[in-house]
């Protein structure tokens, strides 16, 4: 064993004399090597931070509710179809409210875009959602001031608005703006709450924190057709584990609103967060496959150039190898000295990729919130010592098989 | 004693279908702290000859002992072993590392016995005084003259302390006065109790053995004691 450690270190000092002594050709070798690491490295990272953001954002929009609406999120095939569906009314959310038993809220919501404004701030194309006072019972929102709007404002559908923390930031940077009057589109709306950040990047317009929350009867009365408007049912389920019952009883009563007899497709989609929980899957494993090809590529070619470089150096040194060999080096000990060579300017080259990695992966950071993995760090390690003793093993194998006389004469 | 017990050695080279008789049939002893000259024309097989005694190569046929050791059943790692401890080379082009210096180069058989590094410098920086060199160790050796360099090739051959010093045209690339001042230090390595075996074309370099072996064709020629052994003066050492 100590002579074990002994022949390592040597060789670690006589290889770090061989890369010292060829520091452009070592450097230029590394590139690939560091690419590969850097994209394996920062991919994970890219992937853990989208990882991150998704979760955040799918929990604002909760395992355990159920999205009734005409369109389905995923997989609109028989789009005009689905387009000459009847739309869903408030007449089907009111028999649905009466008729359903096991959610513990149901709301019905309706989305248009609309400008903003206070003052001289403004801010366009948010998503105005219109429902009623069940609406919060639907989400988990947490509020930074004031509430949601009341059964009675709803009812009676009064101008008064709850503002999303992103367009709360925007209009009232001074956070001043509860019981401030702003104007959407040309009306005059009291902002009544202010909701604490709920979501993240992932939902993109639908982020709650860029939306705006106003009673239904009033997007009625001043934005939209109360008659050419499909509306959308919020259906809660008592707990995520109630859902399919939840789910099952909701087709029923949709299926009987709507009239529907036993061989009619439904004419309307009961969308969940698992749906979009798969199409995230698929999209990451598009990601990772196309990672891990970039990764492969580059450290394929980054292998070759260590191999090609190896054997021009273990040419080049023939007769050094043979006067090691004819002064005592056994064939492993010249062995060992190769690959510990090719493995060190591998290693350098991972060391080299890593550092960049953690710098670019604090660039990402600013707008995808990660950090490196360990995992990542130990796995890159391991993949460039892994091509370092890969790449080095044909040349060094060459090296250590020279016959000393043939060496020794080599000009 | 004897080190050196060879009988009936032959080595033959197969280049394309013809086979060259490098080495035919030679047979030959040498015995401790004996200076030796192995001189002949060119292609005669001195440096053949010289490989096979180095366990550099194995013969075709014939029977090979070092130290009553059988040579010629050895594997490659009992062989590298001999090398390393039993024997010191000296070549005709010095061999050194270029990118290291001169210290580094005598320290490297020490390296390949696994000797401790502190020892190890000890024993190097020693052997290189010995041959004169105190103040050009950390020289490279494109930084040191022709002369210089081999004295580092010398101290490495010396360092491990091996039973046998074997040079093959030690002073071929080196002027006469220079060549004559390496003379002068393997006449002193001699005459400290070591064995030397040296091949040589330059009759008055071969003058300074104690024993003269021609060699033609593969065959020894003859076999000699030198009467009258030239004495290098150690006066004329110039470093
Ligand atoms: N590796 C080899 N392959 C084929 N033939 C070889 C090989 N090595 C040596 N020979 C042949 O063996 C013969 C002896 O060669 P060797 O090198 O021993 O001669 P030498 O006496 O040292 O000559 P010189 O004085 O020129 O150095 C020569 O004919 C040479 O061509
Ligand atoms: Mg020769």
């Amino acid at each position: 064993m100590n002579t074990f450690f002994f022949e390592i270190k040597e060789g670690m000092l006589i290889a770090l004399r061989a890369i010292r002594s060829n520091k452009i050709r070592a450097i230029l070798t590394m590139l690939g090597i560091v690419i590969g690491i850097t994209s394996v490295v920062l991919m994970t990272t890219a992937i853990k931070g989208i990882d991150n953001a998704f979760q955040k954002g799918i929990s604002a929009l909760g395992s355990d509710v159920l999205y009734i609406s005409k369109w389905p999120w995923f997989g609109n095939r028989d789009w005009w179809k689905i387009r000459n569906r009847r739309n869903i009314t408030m007449a089907d959310f009111e028999r649905f409210k009466e008729l359903a038993k096991l959610p513990i809220a149901v709301a019905p919501v309706v989305n248009s875009i609309r400008s903003a404004k206070y003052k001289d701030r403004s801010v366009d194309n948010v998503i105005m959602t219109g429902s009623d006072a069940d609406y919060v019972n639907t989400t988990n929102f947490t509020f930074d001031m004031g509430r949601f709007f009341s059964e009675t404002e709803s009812k009676s559908s009064r101008n008064v608005v709850v503002l999303g923390s992103n367009i709360a930031k925007n209009l009232f940077p001074r956070r001043d703006g509860l019981n401030k009057t702003i104007k959407i589109g040309n009306e005059n709306f009291k902002v009544i709450g202010i909701l604490t950040e709920q979501g993240s990047i992932i939902l993109g317009a639908f982020n709650p924190d860029n939306q705006l929350y106003v009673p239904i009867g009033t997007v009625f009365k001043y934005f939209m057709s109360r008659w050419s408007s499909s509306i959308t049912l919020n259906v809660r389920a008592a707990s995520p584990a109630m859902v399919p019952a939840t789910k099952d009883e909701a087709e029923g009563i949709m299926r009987k609103i709507r009239g529907l007899s036993y061989n009619e497709e439904d004419d309307f989609a009961i969308n969940q967060q698992e749906a979009l929980q798969q199409s995230y899957d698929s999209v990451v494993g598009v990601i990772q496959i196309a990672g891990l090809f970039i990764t492969g590529l580059s450290l394929f070619v980054g292998a070759i150039g260590i191999m090609n470089i190896m054997f021009v150096s273990v040419r080049e040194r023939t007769k050094e190898i043979g006067l090691r060999k004819a002064i005592g080096a056994k064939r492993r000990t010249i062995l060992g000295q190769f690959l510990l060579e090719s493995s060190v300017i591998c290693l350098m080259g991972g060391l080299v990729g890593l550092i960049l990695a953690v710098i670019l992966s604090m660039i990402v950071n600013q707008f995808l919130p990660t950090s490196v993995q360990y995992s990542a760090v130990i796995l890159a390690i391991m993949i460039s010592l892994m091509t370092g003793i890969i790449a080095g093993f044909a040349p060094a194998y060459t090296a250590a098989k020279m016959d000393p006389v043939e060496a020794l004469r080599y000009e | 004693m004897n080190i050196i017990n060879i009988e009936h050695i032959a080595k033959i080279y197969e280049v394309g279908s013809e086979q060259v008789h490098a080495l035919r049939d030679v047979s030959l002893r040498i015995n401790k702290n004996e200076y030796v000259a192995i001189m002949g024309p060119s292609g005669s097989g001195k440096s053949t000859l010289m490989n096979m005694l180095g366990c550099l190569d194995t013969p075709t046929s014939g029977k090979y002992e070092f130290t009553n050791a059988n040579v010629s059943e050895m594997t490659d790692n009992e062989l590298a072993k001999i090398r390393n401890k039993e024997i010191g080379f000296v070549f005709q082009t010095f061999n050194l590392l270029a990118r290291s210096d001169a210290l580094h180069n005598v320290e490297l058989p020490l390296i390949y016995a696994g000797v401790p590094s502190a020892e190890r410098r000890e024993r190097a920086e020693a052997a290189l005084i010995d041959v004169g060199l105190k103040d050009r160790m950390h020289h490279k050796p494109n930084e040191l003259s022709g002369g210089q360099r081999q004295r580092v090739a010398i101290a490495r051959a010396l360092v491990t302390k091996p039973s046998i010093i074997l040079a093959d045209e030690p002073t071929g690339n080196l002027d006469s006065k220079t060549g004559e001042e390496i003379m002068i230090l393997f006449n002193e390595i001699y005459e400290k109790g070591n064995t030397i075996i040296l091949v040589t074309h330059e009759e008055y370099i071969a003058e300074h053995a104690a024993r003269i072996i021609r060699l033609k064709d593969g065959l020894i020629e003859s076999d000699e004691t030198v009467k009258n052994r030239f004495i290098p003066k150690p006066k004329t050492v110039v470093v």
